[in-house]
């Protein structure tokens, strides 16, 4: 199927998302788009589907100009959406999700579950994930529900499947599994629209890359015939840089030491340390238990056994009251449902960390609170009308700086940071980086946990490699490269 | 897109339960002269000032992502320990502390059962509302208490119970006003609620448990004591209102305040709260408590049979509770 989009416009009130957007996808190719958050990627997409109406511009589908007036439509007409969000109904069963609307009936409403399972089966096996067709979708993690998302598209006779972030919450298994499973539609003549912020897996797998800039179309490229750095430059339209900006620190004496944090079935004896100044990044696949380790030295996951040294000095912490008065911060991974007060101000949420700091005897300080919210809007950059703007309406790098800026003032020794770049894009991933750096400089231990691996190798002083709960291997990171944390990550020695 | 550029569409959103209230003051005056006497005003505040002091918090509650059935039976059931302590020759102020204190203690049980024993908090309270019915029933027998003030001995005692319903701050040249003190006391409940709610850390703390608990907790906000207490403030203000209205009716039976929880709900949600927290102001519920007021008052001069004053107080709850969606 070949799609053409040209001159399209598109205003939400009197704010002008896409201007003159557009582009061309050919048969069987797998078409990167790339822009910064807010460029209009996926808005763009939503007006080919449906979701949304547009102002202005036309949409050629095979020669045909086309208006599809709902998603449904286009469904029909074998275009369908990945979102970025998962749209599950997390009481349901897998199988119950992906038959949702298209149950396979006896007659007279009778759902019929044998064939239901066995289509579903198959499709599972195609896609070479095994995620049993009956679990409960709120029990499954992320990056099987997203798998789950993927199958309820294959389920349909699609010829073109747009995907938004669809490795944002995979593992380098099932990453490599939707590859394949890509690599085996555009064979059968599939085209695949691939919004990614993953530069390395762009590279990999797409033909050509459309890029995106403010709402508006600026170029379109083979993928052989440009780099790295020519994307960047044309996404945010000037030079950043280098990708990692290096750091200069002097690190310090011991601020965090754990030992033997153990939870049954969770993580096994875990023992570490980190110190002033120095960035460690942990790294391992999805599920292996790194946020959980977090979340425990935090006092947000209980654990069986385990110390925790804080200068030297054991420490008790049993809730995440006490490690923030032990001088702890902790950047969740999920800032939509853990990091941010979503439906509030940038700065109620800044504040809300920072109680202490703007009051005085349980009274709110007009004055302290202005003061403290100015200083983080500025210092971070967050692109915003004012303090009061919702955190809703602000793109996800913003959301996260939003985030990092209220741990900020509560003058941490220790900030733990869970996936501190998904979901944002490169000039925002670029900020957050800096931030980083200056926190280490400041003389802040820094332990990041992620999986990006060039973001591990490329922010690190040391790196954490965890398998199934165990550290399996903590390695200088002038050492490391991509291969030994992958050995380390699979449960592999060096 | 500036903030002090707000829509007319925005404004409506935000002051749409005092317009709403604004409006039906001024039809009502227009077809009943009887209305809109003063004296029926001070009347319909006195009227008002039990609902809006249990429905202040209520407000805390729902704020915090709760709902607080119980209120209706803690008013009971504190205001027959009250009547039950005054009988038994305990001295009337301690007796009001007393019963104070159990409506917040009443509450607090609330709290624990929706944070420790991780129920949810309707149907946490609606065992608490029940439970307290029943106890009610128990201590009184099923009987009323009647005949309270003449039942205390000392005068000062017995002032300061009729004061609370009954009494009127009177001022002026040949003590031209005269304000009802339960209007009087729902007004300070008004300020100190506005104040705590938006002016101090335990307020932002309210509100943020309401928004993202998740969250909140991750930022060292103690959720369980906010949610503990929130219920805990519930109960006092459900207290002092039954006290209030003891004061005023000078006898106290097990059956009274039955059906206030919807009331109270009724006014937080005209008042353009958000049932699932985090979103809210005082002042709205205050907006709400009185078009409920106004409606009971206007309908009742107005002669509307009690049958369809029912279905016109829904109708105008719907209207309300639509408007405010549109925002």
């Amino acid at each position: 199927m070949k799609i053409e989009m040209k001159g399209i416009n598109k205003s939400f009130g009197t704010n002008q998302v896409l201007k003159n957007a557009g582009f061309v996808l050919e048969d069987g190719e797998v078409h990167a788009l790339m822009g910064e958050n807010g460029a209009g990627k996926s808005t763009l997409m939503k007006i080919l589907t449906g979701v949304y109406t547009r102002d202005d511009g036309t949409v050629i589908v095979d020669g045909e100009e086309v208006v599809y007036k709902s998603p449904q439509e286009a469904e029909k007409a074998g275009i369908v959406f990945i979102y970025q969000e998962i749209n599950s109904l997390f009481d349901m069963t897998v199988e119950e999700n992906l038959f949702m609307g298209k149950e396979i009936t006896k007659g007279f409403g009778i759902v019929d579950k044998k064939a239901m399972r066995a289509k579903a089966q198959e499709v599972m096996d195609k896609m070479g994930v095994s995620i049993p067709v009956d679990a409960v979708m709120g029990e499954l993690s992320v990056g099987q529900q997203q798998m789950v998302e993927i199958c309820k598209a294959l389920m349909v006779d699609a010829k073109v499947i747009i995907m938004d972030e669809p490795t944002a919450a995979l593992t380098q298994s099932e990453t490599e599994g939707l590859f394949e499973v890509i690599e085996s539609l555009r064979k059968k003549g599939v085209s695949i629209v691939y919004i990614s912020h993953r530069m390395e897996e762009i590279f990999e797998l797409c033909d050509r890359i459309t890029i995106l800039r403010d709402g508006t179309y600026i170029d379109t490229k083979y993928i052989k015939d440009i780099t790295m750095d020519d994307v960047v430059q044309m996404m945010i339209g000037r030079e950043i840089g280098e990708r990692f900006p290096k750091r200069d620190v002097k690190i310090g004496d011991e601020v965090l030491r754990v030992e033997g944090l153990t939870k049954n079935k969770v993580f096994h004896d875990v023992c570490f340390s980190v110190r002033a100044g120095e960035v460690l990044g942990v790294s391992g696949l999805m599920g292996a238990g790194r946020t959980e380790i977090m979340q425990s030295i935090f006092g947000n996951l209980s654990r069986e056994s385990g110390k925790i040294f804080i200068d030297g000095e054991e420490v008790t912490i049993k809730n995440p009251r006490q490690a923030i008065a032990a001088g702890i911060g902790f950047v969740t991974e999920d800032r939509k449902t853990e990091g941010l007060l979503l439906e509030k101000s940038i700065a109620e949420n800044i504040e809300i960390a920072n109680l202490k700091k703007v009051s005085s005897k349980g009274v709110l300080n007009k004055k302290k609170q202005d003061e403290i919210v100015k200083q983080g809007i500025e210092e971070f950059r967050v692109k915003c009308f004012g303090p009061w703007h919702e955190c809703n309406n602000l793109s996800g790098g913003n959301q996260q700086k939003v985030v990092l800026a209220k741990w900020i003032y509560t003058d941490p020794k220790i900030l733990i940071l869970d996936e501190p770049t998904r979901g944002v894009d490169i000039g925002a991933k670029k900020e957050i980086y800096d931030v980083i750096n200056q926190l280490a400089a400041k003389g802040v231990a820094v332990i990041m946990v992620s999986s990006e691996l060039p973001e591990v190798l490329g922010m690190s002083d040391r790196i954490m490699v965890v398998h199934e709960g165990t550290v399996t291997g903590i390695i200088d990171a002038a050492d490391a490269d991509q291969a030994k944390v992958m050995t380390l990550a699979t449960g592999g020695s060096l | 897109m500036e903030k002090n550029k707000k829509s007319i569409g925005a404004f409506i959103g935000e002051y749409g339960a005092f317009l709403a209230l604004v409006l039906l003051v001024i039809v009502i005056s227009c077809v009943s002269p009887e209305f809109r006497t003063a004296s029926n005003f001070l009347n319909l505040l006195r009227q008002a000032s039990f609902n809006g002091l249990i429905a202040f918090g209520m407000t805390c509650v729902i704020l915090s992502d709760g709902i607080d059935l119980s209120v209706g039976s803690t008013f009971a059931l504190s205001a027959i320990i009250c009547a039950e302590l005054i009988m038994d020759g305990v001295p009337a102020g301690l007796a009001i502390l007393i019963s104070l204190l159990a409506g917040t203690a009443l509450g607090v049980v609330s709290g624990v059962l929706v944070t420790k024993g991780r129920l949810q908090p309707f149907i946490a309270t609606l065992i608490t509302m029940t439970a307290y019915r029943g106890l009610a029933l128990i201590i009184t027998n099923g009987k009323p208490i009647s005949r309270l003030a003449s039942s205390i001995e000392s005068e000062s005692g017995s002032f300061l119970f009729k004061v609370l319903g009954k009494g009127n701050l009177v001022f002026g040249p040949n003590e031209m006003f005269s304000i009802p003190i339960p209007a009087i006391i729902l007004v300070v409940a008004l300020l100190i609620f506005y104040f705590v709610l938006h002016h101090t850390t335990f307020g932002r703390r309210i509100y943020a448990t309401g928004s993202n608990a998740k969250c909140a907790n991750l930022v060292g906000v103690n959720t369980t004591g906010v949610k503990i207490s929130v219920y805990a403030i519930s109960g006092f203000m459900s207290a002092l209102a039954g006290l209030i209205m003891i004061s005023r009716v000078d006898s106290a039976q097990p059956t009274l305040g039955e059906g206030y929880e919807l009331d109270a709900i009724a006014a937080v949600a005209l008042g353009g709260t958000s049932m699932s927290g985090g979103r809210g102001k005082i002042v709205g519920t205050l907006a709400g408590v009185l078009i409920i007021a106004v409606l009971n008052n206007g309908l009742n001069i107005l002669g509307v049979s009690t049958y369809y004053q029912e279905v016109i107080k829904a109708i105008v709850i719907l209207v309300a509770v639509l408007s405010d969606r549109k925002r």
